[in-house]
């Protein structure tokens, strides 16, 4: 029993990450960039929930929390817009390790920006009705916020993949992700085609960002790091660059990351949670779904 | 007045000069015919005048507006479309989903459905495989998507950049056929070969490229009956 529910929760704290993990590989498979500044974006999202709908930062403003949810959404997709035209797009031609620099110096910009706004003392997220009950499974109790969480995945998953299979910006994206030079003969504005990645990566890291909020209720300017570096440790695994991937790595290792700590020790649970990404790396370097491409000169 | 004019381009690739000074001109519902040697840069000048390499002097011209270094995403709706040297079919995706990417910039969805039954037409094993991963057909069924997918914008003129290269000789039949029976439905054709043979066959006129420049051209059989060419292209 302990280890059903062990299992469940472990499959929630992987949705959370296979929604972050989404966002990375979408804009590596695109852009062919990491944007280490993406966890960060969790971050804005979840201020920006405490912001609209609690008095803790802005008491003028106290809405439900849905109304929340929706503009962290909003201001993460058009920050993530924002940032990639200012802090990547110049650098389009660059070297790969040139934007990965750049992006490591966006998350710290981030970070110390939400240090000198929102103060360094922890925030607390706001409740969210029908969120944080405990139901009874038989005799298997089931946080409600999880299972709110791996809907919200699942349905992500599927919309994203509806999108991208049979809108025709969706298969923009794919043909730009394959072949820049050709999308553009077919008329792709390569430039909007990745700000609108970055959008809706943006837009997931929001989602997660609320998902993390309602899960562990405080939130501070790092809140967003260290499930932004795990999930590129899932995007990996999963093999960067797939979507499907993404999602797998991001449940298979929340349920690694959750059964170390019950069964092994917290402490040990980063530990073998960044082994994965050693012993990926090493054995199966395309990950469980990538597919290995051969470089285009 | 020419659909399409190239004005003496100049383009460098680095420091080095690989086009110094072409100029050729393609008229509404011809079939043009660029031939030269593997480096003459033929493909450069393909990729300048769709906008994918800058151009360093001169201009391109597509029904009198200047199109130089516009963006490359800008210039198939002004109604030039590419087939690019090496098919450039986007291998993981469905034969289908390459043949939407033909159709991107189209709005009009009925005469869009249209275009695609007449492409389907054409071309029946692009009908049959239409769910199958376009990576995993022959390199002449590429050639055939490559073909069809271009022809999914509806363009007034089609660019070809060597659509026989590394194909089987019944293949490179059937590819200047459909050539043909393109230019015959009223798109005009520009087509970059190292076939020189076969290009001529189909071409009207035809312009030599040696090392970046235009040394001879002229009518297309006329070339063929060349001394010079014979010896150089023709393997005679």
């Amino acid at each position: 029993m302990e280890f059903l529910s062990s299992i469940i929760n472990g499959l929630s704290l992987g949705a959370m990450y296979a929604m972050i993990a989404l966002g990375y590989t979408m804009v590596y498979g695109i852009a062919k960039m990491l944007n280490f500044a993406h966890g960060d974006v969790i971050t804005l999202g979840a201020y920006t929930v405490v912001i609209v709908s609690s008095t803790v930062l802005v008491p003028a403003i106290n809405l439900p929390v849905w109304a929340g949810f929706i503009a962290a959404v909003l201001v993460c997709a058009a920050v993530g817009v924002l940032v990639e035209f200012v802090a990547y797009k110049p650098l389009r031609r660059a070297s790969s390790l040139a934007v990965l620099i750049t992006a490591i110096g966006v998350s710290y910009f981030l970070q110390n920006f939400f240090q000198i706004v929102f103060g360094t003392s922890t925030k607390n997220f706001p409740r969210v009705p029908l969120f944080n009950e405990t139901w009874m499974i038989g005799s298997l109790p089931l946080n409600s916020g999880s299972f709110f969480t791996l809907i919200f995945s699942v349905l992500i998953m599927i919309a994203l993949t509806f999108f991208v299979k049979k809108t025709q910006t969706g298969r923009a994206m794919l043909a730009v992700s394959e072949d820049r030079s050709a999308a553009q003969l077919m008329g792709v504005n390569v430039n909007r085609t990745i700000s609108v990645t970055f959008a809706i990566g943006s837009a997931l890291a929001a989602v997660a960002g609320f998902c993390y909020g309602y899960t562990y209720t405080g939130i501070v300017p790092t809140t967003g790091a260290m499930p932004g570096i795990k999930a590129f440790v899932a995007a990996v695994l999963g093999g960067i660059g797939s979507i499907p991937g993404a999602f797998v790595g991001g449940l298979a290792l929340g349920i690694v990351e959750y059964l170390s700590q019950i069964y092994i020790s917290t402490q040990w649970s980063n530990v073998i949670v960044f082994g994965i990404l050693i012993v990926v790396l090493l054995v199966k370097p395309t990950g469980l779904l990538g597919k290995k491409r051969s470089e285009k000169v | 007045m020419a659909i399409l004019e190239v004005k003496n381009l100049k383009v460098n690739y680095g420091v080095i000069e690989a086009i110094k000074g072409v100029s050729f001109e393609v008229e509404q519902g011809e079939i043009i015919a660029l031939i030269g040697a593997n480096g003459a840069g033929k493909t450069t000048i393909m990729q300048t005048v769709n906008g994918l390499h800058p151009a360093k002097e001169g201009q391109v011209l597509l029904n009198g507006e200047n199109i130089t270094n516009i963006p490359a995403h800008k210039i198939i709706l002004k109604g030039m479309t590419q087939v690019p040297e090496g098919r450039r079919i986007f291998q993981e995706l469905t034969v289908f989903d390459n043949l939407m990417l033909g159709a991107y910039t189209r709005k009009d969805k009925k005469e869009f459905k249209a275009t695609l039954e007449s492409v389907y037409e054409k071309f029946p094993i692009l009908s049959e495989r239409n769910k199958q991963i376009a990576g995993t057909l022959s390199g002449g069924e590429q050639q055939m998507l490559a073909m069809g997918r271009a022809l999914m914008s509806h363009p007034r003129i089609l660019l070809l950049d060597e659509p026989s290269m590394g194909l089987s000789p019944l293949y490179v039949n059937e590819v200047f056929k459909i050539i043909r029976e393109i230019n015959e439905a009223g798109t005009t054709v520009l087509l970059v070969e190292q076939n020189a043979k076969k290009a001529l066959s189909i071409a009207n006129r035809a312009y030599v490229l040696e090392t970046g420049r235009i040394v001879l051209s002229g009518d297309a059989k006329e070339l063929m009956h060349d001394e010079s060419i014979r010896k150089a292209y023709l393997g005679e």
